[in-house]
């Protein structure tokens, strides 16, 4: 890290607005970090937020449990429509994800600095994101711990193996890895912050936790080059990860033959579509936490601006995307891709396709208005109607096409029922809970990355040393 | 301030070999366990209203295993004699003993015995007896030395996974038709000439068609 500061002080030099914001120093940074988990007194704030997420998290465990009792009758799940909101949630929660590693692992890799500030908390975002997603398929079965056994068929008597060419069991793999790679990587960047907490915290009890967590890190140049070299192999491993694990997602649609399904553009349009979707849920948590933290001198409109400009770029993808669909829906020639398109925008889901268009295409136009990115809340509003969108996004390719495939006589309509809403909105339940408890318990900003970056760290080899 | 006692160096490398031992054992755990007679109920005697012997029946006096699993050759069931197949002997042999009287008792009322299963495949699972003693398959193969049980117990664990062993190659246990019922059954010539030339005989069918779902999902 520390021997490209010298590039970065250059480059932020041309940039109106520092990444850091100036008067910070190494003290000040670690103390308007390390201060939020070791305070003694919990902010009214958070209890008001952790209350919200946890009773979302009780409507999730009773939804799951009736789930369990009842079978998956109890949602709107059915033939035609065989894959519904399970999926429709899981490929929105995945796509959410991967905002985290972006940041952490491609822009690391890009030395993009301006992510040191956001990487911790992204990628935290990232692991809860995938957790939430996890639930989906699983509970889809009805049977999870049978569902958990054929993805996993040990101990194997049955002598059997899953479907290797079946791109649900790529599913398996793709976000199983993702899930280890991104927690592997969230903790070891976790443990010098882990040691500063150890070092900072008052009580022996808490010094002793810090301590065990941070693995004994004292700091010392070989743990440094350990460090550094641990963190660049597994940004490595997680870069192939940001675009292979959409991707994956994107066969499980691809691979099948139902028109609307069956395209090529799937695998980048689900990639940018993700990344579009992980940095509207970035700025969704970034700009309530900064504003009630008194974190804006860390996270500053930099960080914002940036994350808004990545949005729009992704947003314009995505755009692209719907654009080439409908191109491709008539440039086929296939009665079957036609008919597929013209239902999505005048069929019975036609409403779900026009507020996608409104929000993905024309909405997302905004952030070209250097005026918008600088308003933090109308962009906490966007940020979130945008999440709304790639949902419905997801919402529109799975309804329409299962609703209304080939043969007329096996049309159908799906409509969620309350217990679709209730899981749904239960892990979003789940998704708070993890986040809440991590904005307190942890040190939600990397310090020792984001001190690489102020006046003082920026050592002048001249000067002797 | 020093937070742990020099003592924590060797308890947190401790820790490391301690947890991959955990976590060894129990993937262990669950792999034996799964296959154990406990999960399996292989190997396990089965009191029943009678205690029928085979070991008598069939390994002291030699009566054939058709005698009263009729059905074997025919059908998807190999057959439970009635009663009235024990009473042809037992009429003249051991009339009176008390130890036979539910057998008796069953006859008088013309009520049948209530035998418990011993062999209960899963109710997805269509097993037919008849075509596999047709092309070759004794019954020791799957049943063991009946002859050597005083009270009957599953050899096999009946797991699929010991189905498909021979599925996926039956010619390791074919032997000829008239060596069926034959217990401690040895080939006459090596059972890697035997097998393949039993299964071109018999018309075997190949591994894609034995292992393909249906032939036992139907």
């Amino acid at each position: 890290m520390a021997n490209n500061v010298h590039a970065q002080a250059t480059s932020t030099a041309v940039l109106d607005v520092p990444v850091i914001a100036p008067g910070h120093d190494f003290e000040t940074v670690t103390e308007s970090v390390a201060q939020i988990p070791l305070a003694r007194r919990t902010p009214l704030g958070w209890v008001f937020g952790f209350l919200i997420g946890l009773s979302l998290l009780m409507l999730l465990q009773v939804s799951l449990g009736y789930l369990v009792l009842k079978g998956i009758g109890i949602w709107g799940t059915n033939i035609p429509v065989g894959w519904a909101f399970p999926i429709v949630n899981f490929v929105w929660w995945i796509g959410i994800g991967h905002a985290g590693t972006l940041i952490s692992a491609i822009l690391m890799l890009f030395r993009q600095q301006w992510r040191m500030s956001i990487s911790r908390f992204a990628e935290a975002m990232t692991i809860f994101a995938v957790a939430c997603a996890a639930i989906f398929p699983v509970f889809h079965t009805g049977r999870p711990w049978l569902a958990a056994y054929w993805l996993f068929p040990y101990p194997n008597t049955m002598a059997l193996w899953p479907q290797f060419r079946s791109p649900l069991i790529w599913d398996v793999f793709a976000v199983s890895t993702y899930a280890t790679v991104s927690i592997v990587f969230w903790y070891v960047g976790l443990v010098p912050d882990l040691a500063t907490m150890r070092d900072r915290a008052a009580s022996l009890f808490k010094k002793r936790i810090f301590g065990m967590l941070s693995l004994g890190w004292r700091g010392s140049a070989r743990h440094w080059h350990r460090y550094e070299v641990a963190s660049l192999i597994l940004a490595g491993l997680s870069t192939p990860l940001v675009l292979s694990v959409h991707t994956v997602v994107s066969f499980d649609f691809a691979v099948s033959v139902m028109p609307g399904w069956h395209a090529t553009i799937f695998p980048p349009y689900f990639v940018a579509g993700a990344i579009y979707s992980g940095f509207a849920m970035v700025l969704t948590l970034a700009i309530p936490i900064r504003a009630a933290y008194n974190l804006e001198g860390l996270i500053t409109m930099r960080h914002i601006d940036n994350m808004a400009k990545v949005m729009l770029a992704t947003g314009l993808m995505v755009g692209y995307g719907y654009t080439m669909e409908a191109f491709f829906g008539w440039y086929s020639g296939s009665f079957y891709e036609r008919a597929m398109m013209w239902n999505r925008m005048f069929g019975p889901y036609a409403w779900s396709y026009w507020m996608l268009i409104s929000i993905n295409i024309g909405l997302v136009q905004l952030l070209w208005l250097r005026r918008v990115r600088e308003n933090t809340k109308l962009l906490f509003v966007m940020a979130l109607v945008i999440n709304l969108g790639m949902w419905l996004e997801r919402f529109v390719i799975v309804v329409t096409t299962l609703a209304r495939d080939f043969i007329p006589s096996s049309w159908g309509m799906y409509t969620p029922t309350r217990w679709d809403f209730a899981t749904y909105f239960g892990t979003i339940g789940l998704f708070l809970t993890l986040f809440f408890l991590f904005i307190r318990f942890l040190p939600m900003i990397a310090m020792f990355e984001v001190r690489t970056l102020l006046p003082q760290a920026k050592v002048k080899a001249e000067h002797g040393h | 301030m020093q937070v742990f006692s020099k003592s924590a160096n060797y308890w947190s490398r401790g820790s490391i070999i301690a947890g991959l031992f955990v976590v060894a054992s129990l993937v262990w755990m669950v792999l034996t366990l799964q296959r154990s007679d406990f999960v399996t109920s292989a190997n396990q005697f089965i009191e029943q209203p009678v205690q029928f012997s085979h070991q008598h029946h069939v390994g002291g006096i030699g009566i054939d295993c058709r005698y009263c699993h009729t059905s074997v050759e025919v059908a998807a069931s190999a057959g439970i004699p009635p009663t009235k197949t024990c009473i042809n002997c037992h009429s003249q042999i051991w009339s009176t003993s008390p130890y036979l009287e539910p057998v008796r008792a069953s006859f008088r009322e013309d009520k049948p015995l209530q035998w418990i299963r011993v062999h209960d495949l899963p109710d997805f699972v269509y097993f037919n007896h008849s075509i596999h003693v047709k092309q070759g398959v004794g019954c020791e193969t799957c049943h063991g030395r009946v002859d050597r049980m005083p009270l009957m117990f599953q050899k096999s664990s009946l797991q699929m996974e010991w189905c498909l062993d021979c599925h996926r190659d039956p010619t390791r246990y074919l032997r000829p038709r008239d060596q069926i019922t034959t217990m401690g059954y040895q080939p006459a010539v090596a059972q890697a000439v035997l097998g393949p030339q039993l299964a071109q005989e018999y018309n075997i069918a190949g591994v894609e068609h034995l292992t393909s779902c249906s032939v036992c999902h139907r």
